[in-house]
């Protein structure tokens, strides 16, 4: 494997978090002027391992050698690597928005004499680094007055004034749209032209297999295979292979679906980004789960799942939101998020901890939380009402707490989403959206968070999945959507569904008939 | 849902348990720490100045002052609280106390208005002062802070342009009553033994709020052993009660001795327990600390959060303007500096008693002891003599060693 050509080797890279294994012998190395792409599922450690590259995590913190041109290195942290001339740019922008295109190039690197800054040579440098990078606009100008594209060029030109010699991009067109991507791709390989070496962590396959020379794909926190592009001919197809070839390593708790009418449906739904009113996060999105039924949502970072049903579920996302919602076969219209609850949809969030619990009250209080009018009479709780109907709900989800009375910040992750759960079946919510149920859950609470999406599936209601794990949703759906850059690009009944079908269509680009 | 096996059905409030508040044992009674520290360190400073004025501060007269003399800054601190707990302020309460005080005062004495229903205008008007910052709050989206440090500003420009630079007085007898008069001898006096006469009035009404207490803890103590809920041991809740009782018939029996009940702490008796039914017990009040606790999860579990801040700050608009006639009757006269930095100390109190930076933790009776926290230092240092610069800088450590004791419990039950 070793070559004089190699810049960087990582060898037997292992790192662990407290009950994870976030990558296990990991091998990348990555040759001189070469742009190098990442590939792996969310969660295969593509993003841990750069952070062990770029010093994020110390030396000392996971085990393995790093080697950067033939020196061994052993970073303390962030400015140890970028002195190397390794620099990481986060799928995060971690620009100042309120600081000037200048500043923010020279931020912790300012052009200075005797500690005052020199604005003459910060500007002029600026506007080199700028010609550089191919973006027509004044040093002076504030970060948050150019969009996002420019802004991801602004990142690049920093790198640049650091003298970079590995870059490394994270994501870099997730949030871009094709003209800017595509600008970006040509900026990369002219900067390959220059002699700068590129890492590029994508989930975008085109764009991997129209500029990387070569790819390493992680599985599981492994490296699975480097593949030359050239050479081994590789495909979109042989891609996806590498990133989704393993056992159902979970299991399942069996379950026969018994399906009714038609609970849940949306049509043409249309979503904007707050942030960037032109961009379309979610595009004329269609799709239906019928009482009984388990429906999977898959897609990668960025596919707008989440935001597709935060959407739906009483406008919490997005501006510019349009389209129809159907309940039961009748239209309703849904502005908050009392108007979805009151049409008996429920969401539990990816994020538990920042929007799904109040941390610091007790299991009972989130519990009865989204509908606490139901346990009161004239604007007054009865709270012995409550009490019983929170144990009732800790003892049916087998919530592990002494009592309801304990606080949920201190609960495990598994008995959180536990509450999360029982607050939303107690509204008595015939759909319920649920969000990555079982991210962060160790194995064991996962098989106790399926048997309940089972049951609840069975008792009628309509259960919309959402999750980046491809054997969860094939080992619990009974149909399955896929969605990729705000587009529904599939449907696959379950019979039909397997990880490199989804993964394939996880990663189209353009809206193709499938399945029926 | 079936009901819970009984097998845990009397869960055993002893030996810590693994989640749950940080809890500390005291002659093996089990206390959380971070709840009941206030009422400690209240008891612990009433005894250290009882003994620094050699018993002066429990006299019957200093008694019924401390209760007159702090009776707004009370009121106040029970708005602020429920503002704080949603994770605001409101530093403009001062300056609403002051125009109000004013409103109440041009209404009463310039347009010779009947009181009660220049009272009730008065109260409206702290109602609407409280919607105009609530809407800029809670639908406009701008920062408390900024909101109410401009009312601050606003509220005393307008007090000045109403008085005109002077105070408007003196008040009509039943406001002054109100704020600094005492319950009528109805039924004449009773011999205590060498405690001297005392109000058999007074008396009646004390024993019927202890009874009152017991009665309605016993019954919430039953309710819940109905459900098979976690309560303190009997011995343990005969003893809250018992303590309890002889601390109110302590301070009743006293106030019987000097001139029966200040009307103010009828009144403030009244705005505590209904307050403290609103934070407990109320819809209205659960959801105040849900938006405290986390913005985002209450939006998303579908709480109006924008009509419940609006609401709190009509409601602190209102209770100020209460304050602003009670203070503007005490001194019968409504001037232009009333209320100066009267925020301050209901933030003080809020914060002494309890509540959390970052919201979602407080209590109305933390709130009130919080107050009377403050009114105990400054009436005892004042009876020592001690001058304001040191009385300030106590108030100043005790404030500053209530919110790191606050930091330092919650780290400590964090691990």
């Amino acid at each position: 494997m070793t070559s004089p050509g190699d810049i960087l080797r990582m060898q037997e890279i292992t790192k662990t978090f407290p009950g994870v294994r976030a990558l296990q012998d990991v091998n990348l190395s990555v040759r001189r002027g070469e742009i190098h792409a990442i590939c792996g599922e969310n969660g295969a450690g593509k993003s841990t391992l750069m952070k062990v590259l770029s010093g994020v995590y110390p030396h000392g913190s996971y085990e393995g050698e790093i080697s950067f041109d033939g020196q061994e290195c052993r970073f303390a942290g962030i400015r140890d690597s970028e002195q190397r001339g390794i620099v990481i740019i986060h799928q995060e922008l971690a620009l100042c928005p309120q600081l000037s295109i200048a500043e923010n190039i020279f931020l912790g690197n300012e052009r200075s004499r005797r500690g005052l800054i020199d604005w003459n040579r910060t500007n002029h440098e600026a506007r080199v680094l700028l010609d550089r990078v191919g973006l027509p606009e004044n040093p002076v100008t504030v970060v948050s007055d150019i969009g996002v594209g420019k802004q991801q060029l602004v990142e690049i030109a920093k790198a640049l004034s650091k003298e970079v010699r590995l870059l490394i991009l994270d994501e870099p067109t997730a949030a871009l749209n094709d003209e800017d991507s595509a600008h970006l791709l040509d900026l990369l390989r002219g900067l390959r032209e220059e002699g700068i070496t590129c890492v590029i962590i994508s989930h975008k396959l085109n764009e991997i297999a129209a500029i990387a020379d070569r790819v390493t794909i992680l599985r599981d926190g492994r490296s699975i295979e480097t593949l030359d592009m050239d050479a081994d001919d590789v495909t979109e197809d042989r891609i996806i292979s590498g990133m989704v070839g393993r056992d159902l390593e979970h299991r399942y708790p069996p379950h026969e679906p018994s399906i009714g009418e038609e609970a849940f449906r949306i049509e043409d739904w249309t979503v904007h980004s707050p942030v960037q009113r032109d961009r379309v996060v979610v595009s004329n999105a269609a799709l239906s789960v019928r009482h009984g039924e388990i429906v999977g949502l898959a897609g990668l970072m960025g596919a707008g799942r989440t935001e597709l049903a935060m959407s739906v579920f009483g406008r919490s996302y997005g501006v510019d939101v349009s389209g129809r919602v159907y309940r039961d076969g009748k239209q309703v219209e849904i502005r908050n998020v009392r108007d979805a609850i009151g049409h008996g949809i429920a969401y539990a969030t990816e994020d538990r901890k920042r929007y799904g619990l109040n941390l610091i009250e007790d299991i009972k209080r989130n519990i009865s939380a989204a509908d606490l009018g139901r346990l009161a009479r004239r604007g007054w709780v009865d709270d012995n009402e409550e009490y019983r109907v929170a144990e009732g709900f800790r003892h049916d989800m087998n919530i592990k707490a002494p009592s309801v009375l304990s606080v949920t910040g201190k609960l495990s992750g598994g008995n959180q989403q536990k509450v999360v759960l029982s607050k939303w079946i107690f509204t008595d919510a015939d759909v319920l959206i649920l969000d990555e149920p079982t991210r962060g859950i160790d194995v064991g609470a996962k098989y106790e968070i399926y048997s309940i999406i089972n049951r609840l599936a069975d008792s009628g209601k309509a259960v919309l999945v959402i999750s980046s794990e491809l054997p969860e949703l094939l080992g619990l759906c009974d149909r399955i959507y896929t969605m990729s850059a705000g587009h529904i690009t599939g449907e696959l009944p379950r019979h039909e569904a397997t990880q490199e079908r989804l993964m394939t269509l996880m990663t189209t680009l353009t809206t193709k008939d499938t399945a029926r | 849902m079936s009901s819970v096996s009984p097998a845990t059905a009397p869960a055993a409030p002893a030996g810590p348990p693994s989640t749950g508040p940080a809890r500390t044992t005291v002659f093996g009674v089990s206390l959380n720490i971070r709840q009941s520290g206030i009422y400690i360190a209240f008891a612990l400073i009433v005894v250290l100045f009882t003994i620094l004025t050699e018993g002066a501060l429990l006299q019957p007269q200093n008694i019924s002052n401390i209760i007159v003399q702090n009776s707004y800054i009370l009121i106040l601190s029970i708005g602020m609280i429920l503002i704080i707990i949603a994770g605001h302020i409101d530093l403009s309460v001062g300056s609403v106390v002051a125009v109000t005080g004013a409103i109440a005062a041009v209404l009463m004495v310039d347009y010779g208005i009947p009181w009660p229903v220049a009272l009730v205008l008065t109260l409206i008007a702290g109602g609407l002062i409280g919607a105009w910052q609530g809407f800029w709050i809670a639908y406009f989206g701008i920062p408390a802070f900024i909101v109410t440090l401009a009312g601050m500003l606003l509220f005393r420009a307008l007090t000045l342009t109403v008085l005109g630079n002077q105070g408007i007085g003196p008040f009509p007898d039943p406001v002054r009553t109100l704020s600094n008069g005492f319950t009528d001898g109805y039924f004449g006096n009773i011999g205590l033994g060498m405690l001297g006469g005392a109000d058999i009035f007074s008396l009646l009404v004390g024993v019927l709020v202890v009874g009152g207490m017991a009665l309605s803890q016993w019954r919430t103590r039953t309710a819940r052993l109905g459900y098979h809920q976690a309560v303190d041991p009997l011995p343990v809740f005969l003893l809250k009660i018992v303590t309890a009782a002889a601390v109110i018939m302590f301070v009743v029996v006293q106030l019987a001795r000097f001139r029966n009940l200040p009307w103010v702490l009828v009144l403030l008796a009244l705005l505590v327990l209904a307050y403290s039914l609103v934070t407990t017990r109320a819809v209205f009040g659960r959801q105040v600390y849900a938006i405290g606790g986390n913005l985002q999860a209450a939006v998303l579990s579908g709480i109006k959060v924008k009509q419940v801040v609006f609401w709190i700050f009509v409601n602190m608009g209102v209770l100020a303007a209460l304050a602003g006639v009670i203070f503007a009757g005490r001194l019968n006269q409504a001037g232009p500096t009333a209320g100066n930095a009267f925020e301050l100390d209901a933030i003080a109190a809020a914060f002494i008693g309890g509540a959390a930076v970052q919201g979602g933790v407080g209590k109305v009776v933390g709130a009130i002891t919080g107050g009377l926290i403050m009114g105990v230092i400054n009436n005892g240092m004042s009876l020592i003599g001690s001058p304001s610069e040191r009385v300030m800088l106590v108030k100043g450590v005790v404030l500053l060693a209530a919110v790191a004791f606050d930091v330092w419990a919650k780290r400590r039950a964090a691990r």
